[in-house]
């Protein structure tokens, strides 16, 4: 009955939460960009990172033209487009979200219509008017689907134009493979992973971020599980080079760039997390016993948030009512 | 003083300061270095014991941490080749080569470059006053140092560091840590002090001390590690003890006959009063 109580509780809250980070009318209005610098970091072979305000960018510049995954928030689109030009004078042709929340796609509607598809050229009179006006925007169909339930979505032309419902999806752009496959019940439920793969970078989204804890969007499908799931795929997929570094970067949804080892050593705190809960609700404690055991006290001074939407308490209590379910 | 003596004081003064006051370098640390273990031996060669934390100002987090700490963490290949990061890797097995990068036109000292034997971590201190990367720039294990002279002492500073070890027993050090060396050179000896500052595991600087002595004849072998699935697991398994269940909590500390509370480590464990 208690644990009931508290999976009810907790979805309340998140439901809650994730109303506010969705609702995007609300965060802009209390969000003062005007002092937010774009800065543009080469990672290697094709490949940048864009860092600002909201998730980081990652950039793909090639002969094709600018592919970009995520676009941070809509106030700074003239600015990250600023920061395009200084690595491409080429026009925007994909933009890739790694999932729907606002911080990710708010300058979707902008960015791509500042960018062009190759649908356009000679071919444009075989389409509808203005197909190839602008950017395509690829996304897992659980992005739309988040989008249509808001009660502010981002404007229609930053909706998804290309979504996958599979696995994964393939592109070839700028002579590079980039394999996109979706991370089920993750941070969301419409997480997608970026491999850049002649580039040899990865693009995380929010399953991985090196300022925080992972942020658990219950409400919109996400689970510590396929956080940890899709973590241990990014190890599947990166291999350092000369003494266990380098290699495969991987470009975090917020935070600094990072590679193997930065990511093995957040999987392995939260896996650790995860059991500590985990073998107290073995054991019959309730949340607020758990919660007295301070399972996550080690990590905390680097990784928890006593203010904010997601705080530390929050994420315990999200992983003891996911475990508790499981169990 | 004639105009022709004028001129030799001066010439000789010139000659003078221009040995007494190099431009850039006081004086040279090149060359084959050969580690001495004579200061904690047990602890550099064959390691430290389990829960022996005594002597490091760590926090209570980092005492929890290290309490969770399983040795089998080091089976997983992701885990196997990584070297010690660069305020550890001179307490291994750390014969050093040091060699000096010098622009050809200016003859200016743009770095040292440093080489340990164990992993054969690769360093470059900067010498040419350049800027560090920003904060989102990625983290390594030997980080981003650059130095200057005091003197005779070659100071440096190191941030952008990788999560590391203060000790290789799990006592973890941070990414978000930084530390300060001075290289002091006595003719064919040198001391290497080490302040390490970690805002998330320590609760004052940790400061250690290492020697090495001047080996013309010393090699370093290449660096040859290559990961093995020592046990299969799976997928996502993480070795670790859970809070209250480590099996060696009290083996360190029986075998000295010391109290727990001792080999817990902290600030208060550095001074001799806590003996008292």
């Amino acid at each position: 009955m208690i644990i009931n109580l508290n999976i009810i509780r907790s979805i309340i809250s998140a439901t809650a939460l994730c109303f506010c980070l969705f609702n995007s009318g609300v965060t802009l209005a209390q969000q003062n960009f005007d002092d937010v610098e774009i800065k543009v970091l080469h990672v290697q072979g094709n490949i940048y990172m864009l860092v600002g305000e909201g998730g980081n960018i990652t950039l793909q510049a090639g002969e094709q033209g600018v592919l970009i995954v995520d676009t941070m928030f809509a106030p700074l689109s003239d600015k990250i487009f600023a920061a395009i030009r200084s690595v491409s004078d080429k026009p925007i042709t994909y933009i890739i979200n790694t999932h729907g929340h606002g911080d990710h796609i708010g300058g979707n509607a902008n960015l791509a219509q500042m960018g062009s598809n190759i649908a356009g050229g000679n071919t444009i009179d075989l389409f509808a008017a203005g197909a190839g006006n602008q950017a395509k925007v690829v996304a897992h169909e659980n992005v739309m689907a988040s989008i249509l339930a808001q009660e502010n979505p981002i404007p229609i032309e930053g909706w998804p134009t290309d979504t996958y419902y599979t696995s994964k999806k393939d592109l070839f752009f700028n002579g590079e493979a980039i394999m996109i496959t979706h991370q089920p019940n993750a941070h969301t439920d419409g997480d997608s992973l970026i491999f850049f793969r002649r580039s040899d970078v990865i693009s995380t989204g929010d399953i991985f971020r090196t300022t925080a804890y992972p942020f658990i969007d219950v409400a919109n499908g996400g689970s510590l599980q396929g956080v940890l799931d899709g973590l241990n795929y990014i190890l599947d997929l990166a291999v350092p080079a000369d003494r266990q570094e380098n290699g495969t970067m991987i470009i975090p949804g917020h935070g600094r760039l990072t590679d193997e080892a930065d990511v093995l050593d957040y999987r392995d705190m939260l896996t650790i997390i995860r059991d500590r809960i985990a073998y107290r609700i073995d054991q019959g404690d309730s949340l607020s016993q758990v919660k007295a055991t301070e399972p996550t006290f080690d990590y905390d001074d680097r990784f928890g948030l006593n203010s904010g939407t997601f705080t530390t308490e929050k994420f315990i209590e999200v992983i003891y009512n996911e475990l508790s379910i499981r169990n | 003083m004639s105009y022709l003596q004028r001129s030799r004081f001066r010439f000789s003064l010139l000659f003078i300061l221009s040995f007494a006051f190099p431009v850039q370098a006081q004086i040279d640390l090149s060359g084959e270095w050969g580690a001495v273990f004579h200061e904690d031996s047990d602890e550099r060669r064959p390691g430290p014991e389990m829960v022996e934390y005594q002597g490091i100002p760590i926090n209570e987090a980092a005492r929890r941490r290290a309490l969770s700490w399983s040795p089998s963490l080091l089976t997983l290949p992701e885990h196997q080749c990584k070297p010690h990061p660069s305020d550890y890797g001179s307490r291994g097995p750390s014969n050093m080569r040091i060699w000096k990068e010098i622009d050809s036109e200016s003859q200016q000292l743009i770095a040292y470059h440093t080489r340990i034997r164990w992993q054969a971590p690769e360093r470059t201190i900067w010498m040419d006053g350049r800027g560090r990367p920003p904060e989102y720039a990625a983290h390594t294990w030997q980080g981003f140092s650059t130095g200057h002279w005091e003197g005779n002492v070659l100071v440096v500073r190191t941030t952008h560091l990788k999560q590391g070890w203060a000790r290789r027993n799990g006592i973890a050090r941070s990414d978000l840590s930084e530390f300060t060396e001075h290289f002091i050179r006595h003719g064919n000896i040198m001391t290497q002090v080490v302040m390490v500052s970690d805002p998330v595991y320590l609760t004052e600087p940790f400061i250690r001390t290492n020697n090495w002595k001047i080996n013309l004849a010393q090699q370093i072998p290449p660096y040859l590690c290559e990961t093995v699935t020592e046990i299969d697991r799976p997928q996502g398994e993480v070795p670790h003890y859970l809070p209250d269940q480590n099996p060696f909590l009290r083996e360190h500390a029986d075998r000295y006959n010391l109290p727990l509370e001792g080999v817990l480590g902290g600030a208060e464990t550095m001074y001799p009063s806590f003996i008292e």
